[in-house]
Formats: C-alpha cells, structure tokens, sequence
C-alpha cells in the first residue's frame, strides 16, 4: 500500500496527515474534532485528505493514530467506577496514598486532597496472603472472594482490578480471583497489577492498575467503534495506536492496556520532532511544545527520546514506560497576576483555557495571558494568515494594563515584556530538568518548538538555553500526526528480578532476556511482522544495593559471553551513567532491579518531500512590515508568509513568519534558514 | 568566627535590578533547591533519606541569609561558632548542636556547609542536613530514650572541613565512620548531600554568569526585602499592637518516666516588630527530648506559618528576619544546658507547629488548624538473623510513621498523611523484601480523626509481624494528651503501640522505648494518633457522613458524634438525625469552645491509666 495515515485528535482540531510512502508527498487536513463520537470527525478530516491527494478512502493503508481518550478520562473524572480487590489489612493503600502531601512546610494547610481513582467503597479485602519471596503464606480463600466481588457487583462497579501485595512476585492469586470475577462479572474489562506493572510498591502498582480499569471501558468503545466505522468506510489497512512511550500497538493491545496510551498525544509530537529533526541532520535536541495551557518539553538523545517510568496527569502519577515528557503549566492562555502582599509579577498555573480564553480572542476573556502580552508587544499579527480569525489588541492592552496598575512595571509593553520573560523562564524550568538536572548540556541541543504557540516563544527560549539551532517544523500545529505516521511497531516486556550482581550469572540473565525478548516478539509475530524486520533493545533498571531509586541502562546482550562479559559490561555502563547524574561512585554492591525487552518492527520507510529552491532573498514571500516592542524599544519587524518560503530562503529578524495554524517569532540579531524539508532553523546571526 | 578568603579584591556592587529579573532569580533559586532534594534522594542508601526524605536543603546569600529552603538552618550561626579560615573547594561537616548555635538539633543530623565562590568572590552557600539513620552509641540507630546526656547518643563531630580546597580528609571521615553500625549507609548519604550542595552551588554560579555577580547578588537582596516588605504589612494586619497572645501545649513524657512538659509560646507585637517568646516553658528535661531550638528558625517557622497562605508561589526566606525578636529561657526545655540530651527533639519539632497554629489563628482564622500529626513517630527494628543464608547478617530499620492531618479551613484532614513537605512511608513490600518482618495490616483508623465541621484525618494502625528475633525501638507521644479540636470541632484520638504476643498475651508499650526484646512471630501495632476536628459536628453534611460510614472511615457508632443516625444498610435516617441532632445541641455549651483539650490536664492524668494501659507520668525533676 502506498498510503498512510496519522491522526491526532485534539480537544478542538482533528489533524490528519496523509503520507505517500514512495514520494514522502504529504496532504494536511484540519477538521473540528467531534466529542460525541470522534471517527465522525477523523474520517471527515481522512476523506478530505484523501480529495486532495485523489485517492478513494479504499487506497488508504495503515491508519496510525495519537489519542487522549484516555488522558482526558482521567483530567475530566469521568472514567469507570472502579472496583478494586486488595489483600486484607491494604484496603486503604489509595487512601493512604504513601502519606505524601505535596508542597512546602505548612503545604498541608491549602492542599485539597483528590480522592482516589478507586473510591473505598467500592475497595474489597480478601484472606490471602504472598510472602516477600513468593511463597504462599496464606492460601487464597475462595469462597471469601466471592462474597466480596459480591459485594462489589451490588455497588454497580463498571470495571475492576485487583492488586495483591507482592504479586509482583507471584500472580497466581490475582490470574484465580480474574477467573472467579470473569464469572460474576461477564464481559468486565479485569486489571490484574501482576500483568499490568509487575513491580515492587504496592501504591504505585496499585494506582497504575486502577488507572488502567479506570480508562479501559472507555478506550475499548473508543477503539471498537472506530475499527468498526473504519471497517464500515471501506477500509483495509489496520488500526494502531501511538503507546506512551512512542511506539505503535495493535488496537486490540491498546484497549487492554489504555494506561500505556496516556501519553499518547504528548509522544506523537516527541516523535513527529525526531522525524522533523532528522530530516534537518540534527539527532540530538529538546522538544518545546507549547499549547495553550500547558507546555511538554523532552530530551531527545541520537533520535531516540529519553524514556521514563513514570506518566503524570493532572494529579494522578502512574509507573508507565513513556516518553520522559515534562509538563509545566505554561501556556498562550496563562494569566498574569501580582500578588497584593509581595508585589511579584506571576504568570500561570492558572489558565484561561479556551473559554473565555485570552482577552484578545473576544469570548469574553478579561484577564490578561501570555497570548495578549504577545499581542501588545505585536509578537502576534491581529489578522492572521487568511484572515479567518482576527485578534482584539485593545482588548489585550486593557488586560495588560491591570498588571502596570498593580506592579512597579511602567508600561503595558514593558508589563508585557515581563510576563513574556516570566513564562518564558517558567519553560525554561522545565527544560533545565530534562537536560541539566540529567547532566545534559543543552548547549549541546538544537531545540525543535512546536504547537500552537511554541514557534513564537522558540527564539527567546533557544537564548535561554543555547540550543541551536532553533527547528520550526512545516506545520508545527500537525506535529503530532507526523509522529503518529512515522514511528513504528512496539512492544515491551518487563520482569521485576531485585538481586544483588553476586545472585546473578552471565548465562541466567542472558536466558532471561531471551525470553523476554521472544515474549516481546509475540505482538510483531501477531501483526505479521518478519522476524528479519524485528529487532530487540534490553534495557535495566539497576541501582547499587540499598538505593531507593534505579537508572536505567542499556544492556548489550552481545557482551553476555557466558563468563561475566555481559554483567561487567552493565556494572560499567551504570557506574558511568551514576558518575554522569551525581558525579560519585559508591563501592556498594551493583542491585538489578527491573530488565525489560523491547521488540521493535521496522520504521516506515518514507521518504521527506522537499521544497522548490531558492535563493538567500526571502522576499517573495513578503508580506508587510508591523510595529513590535522587543528588548524595551519599538522595532519594525517584517511579516512573511510561510507557504511563499523557498529552501535556501534566509529571513532576518526581527521578522514574524505566519502560516495556517501558528506564528513564528524571529528576534532581532537571529535569523531562520528555510531548510529544504521544509523547517526554519533560527540561528543568531553571528553564527553564519 | 569564621575567616573568609576571597581572592577577588573588588568589592561587590549594589545595582538595581527590574522585577521581572528578580522574580527570574526567584525561579533559578526554586529549581537549583528541588535539585537538591532530588540529588539527594536518589543516591541516599539509608531509608530515612532514600524513601522518607528526612533532610533539608538551603542556599543562602554571601552573609549565609537564606535567600531558599524551608528548614533554615542558620548559616550565620555555624559561622559565628567556627574558628578558623573558609576558602573556595571547603566542605564544611558537623553533626554538634552544641557547637552550631543549634543549627542542627540533635547529633543524628549530619550538616553540609559549602561557601559558594564565582570569581574570587564568596557570593552564597549552600547547605544541607540528613537525618542519619544510626551514629553509634549504645542502641540502634542512636536515639537511647533514657540518655540524659549527649554523649549517650553516639558520634558528635565538631564543625571541621571535610574537604579542604577541594580534597577529601579521608582519615578523618574514617574515624567518624568507625563508630557508626551502618558507615555505607553514612558514607552514601554523606555524599549525596556534598553532591546536592555542589550541584547548588554550581546553579548558583551560571545565574551569577548569566546576570553578572552585581546582578545576582542585588537580586537577593531585593527578594530579602520583598519578604520584609510582606511580612510587615502582614503582621500590622493580624496582629493588635501591644496585644498579648499565648497558646500553650505539651509534650507527654521525657522518656524516663517524667511528664508533662509544658510548652507555652506568647507573641505581642509592638510597631512594626513582634516578639515571640517561650518564657513560662517548662524547664530542661531530664530525659533525651529537649529541643534546643535556633532563633532564626524560630523565625523562619513563624514567617512559613504567616504567609503560606498569602501568596503560596512565593520563595521563602531570611529577609524578614529584622522584624521578629525570639525570646528563649535559659536551661529549658528549649535550650537545655550542654551536656543534655537532645536525640528525642522530634516530638518538640512538631509540637512548635501546634504552638504556632493555635497561637497565630485566634487572630487570623485562616492559619486556625486543629492539633495536627506534630511529629514524626520512629519506629526502629533490628537483629541478626538467626538462620538461614543470611544467618548472623546484620539488620536495623529506622522509620517514620503518619497520622491524621488535622480538620483545615480548606475541608477535612487528609486521613494517614504527613506533616511534614515531601515525607512519605516506606512500601510495605520493600520493608518485606528487605527486613525479616511482615506487615499484616496499614489502615487508617476509623473515628480516630476528631469530629467537626471538617474532620480531623484518621490515624494509623500499622501491624508488623516480626520474622526474626531482635530489638525494638519507638518515639512516639501524644499518647496523653490530645490532639486539641478548634472552632467547636473535637480532639482527635491518641495514639498507641501495643504488642502481641506469639503465645496471644498483649502488652502496651511505652510511647517512647528502646533496645525492647522482640521475638519471631509477634505483632506490633504501631498506632498513631488522628487530627483534631474543625467547626461544629452537627453541621457535617449527614449524607457525607453516611458516606464515610460506607467507607469504613467512620463507624456507626462514630457517626452519633455527628448526630447522624442511620438505617441498617447506611443510609441516613433523616428523621432520626434531626432528632438526634437537636437534642445533642441543646446540651452543650453555647457558644462552642474555640479550642477543645479533651478535658482538664488533672482528668486526663487521673485517667491515664484506665484509658491508655499506661500511668501516668512523674512530675518533671528539678535538674
């Protein structure tokens, strides 16, 4: 098949990016994303793709898709009611929740405590009992679990899961109370914490399990009814989905397992990023992605993006293997705000969301954001590209003004400069723990900037951080739908060991990730994935002996030479990757704690279109000159339209470049190279 | 007092520096202070640290003013007390309260102090203490609840340079580490804490690159002055000038059988200065719970206290410092004579945040909390194994325990929860893994939590069933008296530790005990105590009642205090429940006490053993 498709589906647009395999020739549509039933809007969006590229829907392959069905389950509340099965004497352990109370010292006084995924009511004990080891030290009592799931049948729970202490180290109690339940609960979607995190914590296995009950019913009608109407559409080619962690998964994957799809939409940018980059030569870069309120930032290593073990959403932190996103409450729609008593100049966390929104959008917005400082300072044209949405300038200068009121700040454009420079620092925050605080230099990094209002901010965090250079991607908007259509098949398997290196030998640990591999390879060999296409990555979790918290590291399994190749090879590679992170060794004993083998299926061949030549002179694609506020002094900057640039072109700031669904900021002393694929790269101007 | 060597020979400059700069500065300090911890945590061998986070971070200004952090622990008085000369690559260690001006409070914390140099000039510190989990002495993990003298309670180490111009004093740390029972333990914490402070302190120097030292350095000072700013507008606004307030509470027992001690704190303020002091406290105690407590952080726990609530984003510090006089008796409870024994603060430490809470809400009834979980119960397990691969190994476990939130403003007391900012428990499952123990049992206590408005958060009861023969060792108090109610809302319950046996007899134990004989198969439980209520019961929504009835997190019986009756499956008996509720108002006193002990302290004494299994104490001695 020659095409493929990605879909991201936002909470206002559906993106879709139809690709042809053979001549990388993209077609973009962005339709208005249909809650009640989001495959109205996406086959919408698909057949308008599919118009201008002239093909039927049935010439259509591969349908690759980013979700946050169940993100937003999660950030609205509005997933199952959850039933959940503990070991007598733990039917508290979401209550408890480790006893952890966010903030500083007097925090407790204003923090409202969210209540668990789980509610106590619905939590169930049953007698049993797994020792440390695995052993049974209670056997599991039968007759007991059935009056309990009785119990949970009559408070209508709509999902269930069932976490055990030290099932990490024994499933069999919660593989039997999964079959009694199948039976008292037909056709429940069941999470057992030994399959869906096999690891030690009995909280944070717990909250991970409840999640993924908590999703499941949703992201299954979510997959089922779109495989259907894609079915329904004529359409052959199958369904996947973007996992957290930035590889694909069947469907049929995806709705067992929705907690490693909360990532989903934040991974798609990530890898739409790495794609973008690697077309520009730059393998190594941070991600920016700014929305309106909120903004994700990650470490991409060679192309590969740093992976994490934990995914925060809103509240709620569950141990999933995604992409190592950061999120900082940064967005175009933070608002501004001097606290009466200290006189500081605050931007965000709170947001003015998309209704009323800033007060420039007109919706009734009157409070001022980071979008009506970018508007006073005319970082942000009022008659955007086309001419379909139109900005309210005095609205934004009015909303600016409370904040000179309330400060020492003399004027709105510099309140304005301040509140730019706020949020800017807020990011830059978020940056600094992607790349600092993990020993990064980010000077070593371009950055690539994308969503909506990334591409404006981009240049002042690139002077921030000394990345460069600085990537905008062709439609920064459909990032995440270049990732959706260009990553590949994954899947991971995972055992939770603790033993100390002198427990452990060469040919044991390599037996091991053999079969973890092969269990990994099952998914691919499923979805008709050659063997010869697969390839496996090992990875551990290892920490020294006594530590609270493992690294992760690569393992090499062709050091595992069956005389202590490979365990000297792994003790080596954490030695240098703690020596990099806190700069000291311990002579403790090495501890590994948790392997893990990733299959991968092969990356879509896919080749980049590129743009016609140009030459240096950007001026065809001139538009008109506008007055900014930049550095404290007024400026002219030069407006370019960003269809019109030619590869080569090179625009000089201070220059605004628009296009359909973002604005790009380029400050003054810097420039943006138009990169063949299509990217800018902004640069200071000394560096040519 | 402490030379400084600077190689720089221009002075710095004062400069001035716009707000959006200041509130940049603001950020780097917030980001460089939470990397710390963050350092800290995750090479932290010792429990305590590694899954408690028992430790405080601080970067101060060149004149060792906290400039971040939350724990201050007094620069200045660390060097007003060191002798000697301070260059760059110094790493300064001491774990002697006696010779820090209380900068630290007792000898289990180890303290890091590290001057922080950008160009030949000195232009901040950083700082940072661990609690370590043991430093020798006569019993595991060094906290002896008999010691009447610091020398009972292990290694103390006098303020010295760990490194010297960047290079490690190896024989001694040796030393140190020759008498501590888990020196890697020591030894991996102690280098975490290097490593957070010098990751500060590199923070430090790119914000010194990147706005020029001038600019930095005026930065601070200009973020001192905005907390002084705040604070004196705030104080003028809560506090009647010349009115004085006092709140007074207790810690139980001093571990030797003497109790209680009263701790009583006044404020008044005069102008634009209040005066905090501790007179009327009881005097030194004979056992190991004396808190010799610092000045500045007295100030520093009153200012956190005061404006948490004002403008929650904002970076806390020294500068207000000017507006606050600490008033501390000689020879008492706060700061005891050299040699006493210090090792059991922690119930003090706690204790000062109900002080606080009850003496700055009568004026401000956004600060009014009910008693909350004020302290941080220890419990400590240890031994050999006696068989199996592991016989004759070594284990010792130190641990901290949670309890009730008190009843907020907000809304209820979270139930189980910590105090204290970024303290969590320790999983079961790693407790399992690695100690000979089994934990039958982590739940929250239904009723414990006082009634109210807003409840008061549940206690603990965690049971451990011991799998190896060994000893034990617990801190805990208000076991006696009550975790006081506000607004109408009523004490939460005490706590208890009881044991039982294998052979099924049960003991009450001590709330503070040491070097107890434990053997395989009994069960500890180690209850904690719950939060007091806050604002009337009988205005509890019956329905959220009913709900927490449903949850198990209040008992049928429990719901009457709430004047809720309910029908057999649960549900609120509406009729019953006006009833219920009007008879119980019209019996009790009008209006409601605004602070409720639980009764006068000569009852609770009277009753103490009938109601805890325990006498009551002894009357402090005279020392």
């Amino acid at each position: 098949m020659k095409y493929r498709v990605g879909v991201d589906v936002g909470g206002t647009f559906t993106d879709i990016l139809l690709m042809n395999e053979e001549t990388g020739e993209t077609f973009r549509a962005k339709t208005a994303s249909t809650p009640e039933d989001q495959s109205i809007g996406m086959l919408r969006g698909i057949e308008r793709a599919c118009q201008q590229a002239g093909i039927s829907l049935s010439d259509v392959g591969d349908v690759l898709h980013g979700t946050t069905v169940a993100t937003n389950a999660i950030l609205e509340g509005k997933g199952a009611r959850v039933g959940l099965v503990t070991t007598k004497g733990f039917r508290q352990v979401l209550q408890i929740a480790r006893s952890f109370v966010p903030g500083g010292l007097a925090g407790w006084i204003i923090w409202p405590k969210p209540e668990p995924l789980a509610s106590l009511e619905n939590t169930v004990e049953v007698r049993e009992r797994i020792g440390a080891d695995g052993s049974i030290v209670e056997e599991l009592d039968e007759a007991d679990v059935r009056a309990q799931l009785t119990k949970l049948k009559a408070q209508n729970v709509e999902a269930l899961s069932i976490s055990l202490i030290n099932s990490y180290t024994n499933g069999a109690h919660e593989k039997r109370i999964a079959q009694i339940a199948a039976e008292i609960f037909p056709g429940m979607a069941i999470s057992i914490s030994s399959e869906v995190l096999p690891e030690l914590r009995e909280y944070e296995r717990a909250i991970t399990t409840v999640a993924n009950a908590y999703v499941q019913p949703q992201a299954r009608l979510y997959v089922d009814n779109l495989q259907s109407q894609l079915d329904n559409a004529d359409m052959k080619g199958k369904l996947f989905l973007l996992r957290s962690d930035g590889g694909l998964v069947s469907s049929g994957y995806a709705s067992a397992n929705p907690v490693s799809l909360l990532m989903s939409g934040p991974a798609g940018g990530v890898t739409g990023a790495a794609w973008v980059a690697e077309q520009t030569g730059y393998r190594d870069f941070l991600t920016l992605d700014m929305g309106g309120t909120s903004t994700d930032v990650a470490l991409v290593q060679n192309l590969a993006p740093r992976i994490g073990r934990e995914t925060m959403v809103g509240d709620l932190k569950v141990r999933a293997t995604s992409v190592d996103v950061r999120t900082v409450g940064a967005g175009g729609g933070s608002i501004a705000h001097v606290p009466q008593l200290t006189q500081a100049l605050r931007v965000g966390p709170q947001s003015a969301g998309a209704v009323p929104g800033p007060a420039a959008y007109g919706k009734g917005g009157e409070l001022p954001t980071v979008t009506d400082a970018n508007v006073v300072l005319g970082y942000l044209p009022t008659v955007l590209a086309g001419g379909e949405i139109t900005l309210d300038r005095d609205a934004s200068v009015k909303a600016v003004e409370a904040i000179v009121e309330a400060s020492s700040l003399g004027s709105v454009e510099s309140a304005a400069e301040g509140i730019i420079q706020i949020v800017n620092e807020n990011m830059l925050g978020a940056l600094r723990l992607v790349s600092v605080q993990q020993g990064f230099d980010p000077r070593d990094f371009a950055l690539v900037a994308f969503g909506g209002a990334g591409p404006l901010h981009a240049n002042a965090i690139g002077k921030l951080t000394g990345a460069w250079p600085v990537i905008i991607p062709p439609s920064p908007g459909v990032l995440c739908a270049y990732g959706d259509a260009t990553t590949n098949l994954r899947n991971e398997s995972v055992r939770t060991l603790i033993r100390k290196f002198s427990d452990l030998s060469d040919e044991g640990l390599k037996t091991m990730l053999e079969e973890l591999g092969a269990s990994a390879r099952s998914l691919l060999d499923d979805e008709g994935v050659a063997k010869k296409d697969q390839s496996v990555t090992y990875s551990a979790d290892l920490r020294y002996h006594g530590q609270g918290f493992e690294i992760p590291v690569t393992i090499d399994i062709d050091a595992f030479d069956g005389k202590g190749g490979g365990i000297t090879a792994l003790k080596k590679a954490f030695d240098a990757e703690h020596e990099h992170l806190f700069s000291f060794l311990l002579n403790n004993e090495h501890e590994l704690v948790t392997v893990r083998a990733t299959a991968h299926g092969p990356r879509p061949a896919i080749s980049a279109s590129q743009l016609p030549a140009g030459t240096a002179d950007a001026s065809g694609a001139y538009d008109r000159d506008t007055e900014i506020y930049v550095d404290g002094k007024k400026a002219v900057a030069k407006i370019y339209d960003r269809t019109k640039l030619k590869a080569g072109n090179i625009v000089a700031g201070p220059a605004i470049v628009t296009e359909m669904d973002s604005t790009t900021l380029i400050l003054p002393d810097h420039e943006a190279t138009v990169h063949p694929s299509g990217s800018l790269l902004i640069q200071p101007s000394s560096a040519r | 007092m402490a030379q400084i060597i600077e190689t720089a020979t221009k002075p710095l400059q004062a400069v001035d520096v716009d707000v959006v700069t200041i509130d940049l500065v603001e950020n780097g300090l917030r980001n460089a202070r939470y990397e710390m911890d963050e350092v800290l945590f995750r090479t932290a061998l010792s429990p305590g640290i590694r899954e408690q986070h028992d430790e405080f971070p601080l970067i101060a200004n060149r004149d060792g003013k906290m400039v971040v952090g939350q724990f201050g622990l007094s620069v200045p008085d660390f060097l007003e007390n060191f002798a000697g000369m301070i260059e760059e690559g110094d790493v300064l260690l001491t774990s002697d309260p006696y010779a820090c001006g209380a900068a630290i409070s007792h000898a289990n914390d180890w303290l890091i102090v590290m001057p922080i140099f950008h160009e030949g000039h000195l232009i901040g510190w950083a700082s940072q203490f661990g609690h370590m989990s043991d430093i020798g002495g006569k019993t595991p993990a060094s906290m002896p609840t008999d010691a009447r003298t610091i020398y009972e309670e292990g290694v103390v180490i006098p303020p010295f340079k760990l490194f010297k111009k960047g290079v490690l004093d190896e024989d001694a740390l040796n030393i140190i580490l020759n008498q501590v029972r888990k020196p890697d333990w020591n030894r991996a914490d102690l280098n975490g804490i290097v490593a957070a402070c010098r990751t500060a302190s590199r923070r430090v120097q790119e914000m010194c690159a990147r706005f020029g030292i001038d600019t930095y350095n005026s930065a601070l000072e200009a973020l001192l002055e905005r907390n002084y700013r705040a604070m004196k507008i705030l104080l003028a606004m809560v506090f009647e000038e010349g009115k004085t307030l006092s709140f007074e509470d207790y810690i139980d027992d001093d571990g030797r059988g003497h109790g209680p001690y009263l701790l009583k704190l006044s404020l008044t303020r005069q102008g634009d200065k209040v005066t905090l002091d501790f007179s009327g406290s009881a005097p030194q105690a004979e056992g190991p719970i004396n808190y010799f407590i610092n000045e500045n952080l007295v100030r520093m726990f009153f200012g956190i206290y005061m404006i948490t609530v004002a403008d929650p984003q904002i970076l806390w510090n020294d500068g207000f410092y000017p507006l606050v006089d600490v008033v501390i008796p000689e020879d008492s409870f706060w700061k005891p004579k050299f040699p006493a024994a210090l090792n059991a603060r922690n119930h003090g430490i706690g204790r000062i945040f109900d002080l606080f809470g009850g003496l700055l809400g009568q004026t401000n009834p956004n600060l009014l909390n009910a008693a909350g979980f004020s302290s941080s119960p220890h419990f400590m397990y240890s031994g050999n194994y006696s068989d199996g691969k592991r016989k004759g190994e070594w284990f010792q476990l130190y641990s901290i325990g949670f309890g009730g939130i008190p009843g907020r403003p907000l809304g209820d007391g979270p139930d189980g929860h910590s105090l204290w900012p970024s303290f969590v428990n320790i999983p079961s499952e790693y407790l399992e893994s690695y100690y000979p123990l089994r934990v039958e049992m982590m739940e929250t206590i239904a009723d414990s939590g006082g009634a109210g408005l807003h409840r008061g958060g549940n206690g603990v009861d965690v049971a451990y069933r011991f799998l190896e023969p060994g000893t034990i060792a617990i801190h805990d108090d208000r076991w006696l008296t009550y975790p006081w109610g506000v607004n109408g809302g009523e004490p939460g319950a005490r706590g208890t530790k009881w044991i039982e046996r294998k052979d099924g007899t049960r003991e009450v134990l001590q709330s503070k005990l040491h070097d107890y004989p434990v053997e395989r198969g009994d069960v500890l439980h180690f209850v904690t105590w719950g939060g007091g209520g806050w604002g009337d019961a009988l205005l509890r929504d019956p329905e959220l009642v009913a709900l927490e009835v449903r949850r198990g997190l209040i008992s049928t019986e429990g719901a009457a205090r709430y004047g809720v009756v309910l029908t057999g499956d649960h549900q609120v008996d509406v009729k019953g429940t006006e009833e219920l509720r009007s008879k119980l108002a019209a019996n009790r006193p009008s209006p409601l006490p605004t602070f409720n002990m639980g009764g006068s302290m000569e009852s609770i004494l009277a009753n103490a053993l009938e109601e805890t299994g325990l006498p009551a104490p002894e009357r402090p001695v005279a020392l």
